[in-house]
């Protein structure tokens, strides 16, 4: 098998998926190689990610990779969030694909960009 | 899990060994196993198994003689003789050879393998159903145009192509005709007299025989250079002791070709019309290749919003076996060619399912296949960001270039 067992899961079962309806924060970062996109959204209090969301266009393990970064995002702080990276991702998942590495583990930027959406439009208040 | 239920669509790939042609091999590996070039009885009986299997495949492509019959390792080796064959013995006299965007690699590498050693190529494009134009081919044709290569029937999108127009077109300019009829033969009427070619592949696997095996056809009084230089077999035109089990293994898959193809023609045909008008009924569908100049088994349909990987590994967890044009599903991460050379955009590209039946493609199986793919389809859209309120966001990104790599 080309994916590690726990991509396989997280494939076939993929947790937190959707939009959250009146998010705080929401980022969606594509690659214009393939096409894959990839759409987080998240809802924050006490400067913690208590809830979030995701959905995806693209092949096994770019779905596998969102659904690990909503989980392993949920519940960490604004700070630890941001600093979170794709490598992270990927060991949490026992690897990708060398192939794959570059094009379809984005998750990690959208979590990024919701985050500093939400704080923009904090900033803006 | 071991109740799943196991569906084959991916007959355009291989097909499974026929149990009738399975049991005709098994004696030629022990007991049956002479060189077929001497002249002792175990010899000679592996040269009459020869002489059968070559007049079974002779029967079903309407050669006018089994010396046009030549045995090989498969379509691969087909291609490259008849290209590199042809080409290279005319090199002198002519330099140019024309052939299509859409064809196997088998072909497209080995053209661009002579394009480096001085060759000039023409690939022809195809119109949106995938179709090479008649004009198109007068228009490149020249009298450097040592030979025309098109392939019979498009194995992702199972377009047929205007064979015997072509072939027409490429004798009245003082050219030799190929085409790469690995997907065709045993599964529509292959009459080499009436389609007038020069040159024709075939491959074994295709059509319920073993891998690693198949003909190329040359038609008597064709000058053509071998890929292989040895002992002279197949006339010396492809030396090495002959594949006796594969190659019986195919004259036996040849003779059921001969002998199921119209009823099979029949039931694959309503089988695929089926399937074809019944996705179309899910929403944001697309029909790739021709509607009616179609091979009989084939079927592929684009689903908008939908990446083929994910399609493909959420049907295999169904059981379904089927096959995409997505780039996600290839090392190289560029779509499908033959997806491109009719215009798809890379995102539609990326949701293309190819299905294709074979001999024991049940009606079950295309109900059930009725069933899960569209499951899976609004599955994977109800997850997916690329959606009717995002398309801008994500056609912004293409216009970054679409570089490969
Ligand atoms: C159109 C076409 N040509 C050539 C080939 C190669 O045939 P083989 O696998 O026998 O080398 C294939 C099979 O993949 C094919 O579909």
């Amino acid at each position: 098998m080309l994916y590690s067992k726990k991509v396989m899961e997280h494939f076939s079962k993929p947790q937190n998926v959707g939009l959250i309806e009146d998010a705080d924060g929401r980022g969606i970062v594509g690659n214009p190689v393939c096409g894959d996109t990839m759409e987080i959204t998240i809802k924050v209090k006490d400067d913690k990610i208590e809830d979030i969301k995701f959905r995806t266009f693209g092949c096994a393990s770019a779905i596998a990779t969102s659904s690990m970064t909503t989980v392993m995002a949920k519940g960490k702080t604004l700070v630890e969030g941001l600093a979170m990276t794709r490598d992270d991702v990927a060991n949490e998942l026992q690897g990708l694909p060398s192939h794959k590495m570059h094009c379809s583990n984005l998750a990690v930027d959208a979590l990024h960009k919701a985050i500093e959406d939400y704080q923009k439009k904090k900033n803006e208040k | 899990m071991s109740e799943v239920r196991r569906v084959y669509m991916d007959n355009s790939a291989t097909t499974p060994v026929d149990p009738e042609v399975k049991e005709e091999m098994m004696r030629f590996f022990s007991e049956e196993y002479g060189n077929a070039s001497q002249m002792y009885s175990l010899g000679q009986n592996a040269n009459v198994a020869l002489i059968l299997a070559r007049e079974r495949v002779a029967s079903l492509i309407g050669a006018k003689s089994t010396n046009e019959i030549i045995f090989n390792s498969g379509g691969t080796e087909g291609d490259n003789t008849a290209l590199k064959g042809i080409v290279l013995n005319r090199k002198n006299e002519k330099k140019h050879l024309i052939t299509s965007e859409i064809e196997h690699p088998a072909i497209l590498n080995t053209s661009k393998y002579l394009e480096k050693s001085g060759i000039k190529v023409t690939y022809l494009p195809v119109d949106e159903f995938g179709l090479v134009s008649l004009e198109d081919l007068k228009n490149a044709i020249t009298k450097e145009t040592a030979l025309v290569s098109i392939m019979h029937a498009n194995n992702e999108i199972g377009t047929i192509e205007p064979i015997k127009e072509m072939a027409e077109i490429t004798h009245d300019a003082g050219a030799v005709f190929h085409t790469d009829a690995v997907q065709t033969v045993g599964k529509i009427p292959v009459d080499v007299e009436e389609l007038g070619v020069d040159l024709l592949s075939i491959s074994s696997h295709k059509l319920y025989g073993p891998k690693g095996v198949g003909v190329l056809y040359k038609k008597q009084g064709t000058r053509l250079e071998p890929l292989m230089h040895g002992g002279g077999h197949e006339k010396g035109f492809r030396s090495g002791t002959e594949n006796i089990s594969g190659i019986v293994g195919l004259g036996k898959a040849a003779e059921l070709a001969e002998k199921h193809l119209p009823q099979e023609q029949a039931k694959l045909t309503k089988m695929r019309d089926k399937l074809i008008d019944q996705f179309l009924k899910v929403k944001d569908t697309r029909l790739n290749g021709h509607r009616t100049k179609r091979l009989p088994h084939n079927a592929n349909i684009s689903f908008k919003y939908v990446e083929g990987e994910a399609m493909i590994l959420r049907l295999d967890a169904q059981g379904i076996y089927a096959s995409t044009g997505s780039a996600c599903s290839t090392k190289k991460l560029s779509a499908s060619h033959v997806l491109l050379a009719i215009g798809l955009r890379p995102e539609i590209a990326h949701g293309s399912l190819r299905l294709t039946l074979g001999r024991w493609t049940t009606d079950d199986d295309i109900d059930y296949t009725l069933k899960v793919v569209p499951e899976v389809v609004k599955d994977l859209r109800e997850m997916s960001a690329y959606r009717k309120d995002t398309e801008e966001f994500v056609m912004s990104l293409k216009d970054e270039g679409h570089d490969d790599h």
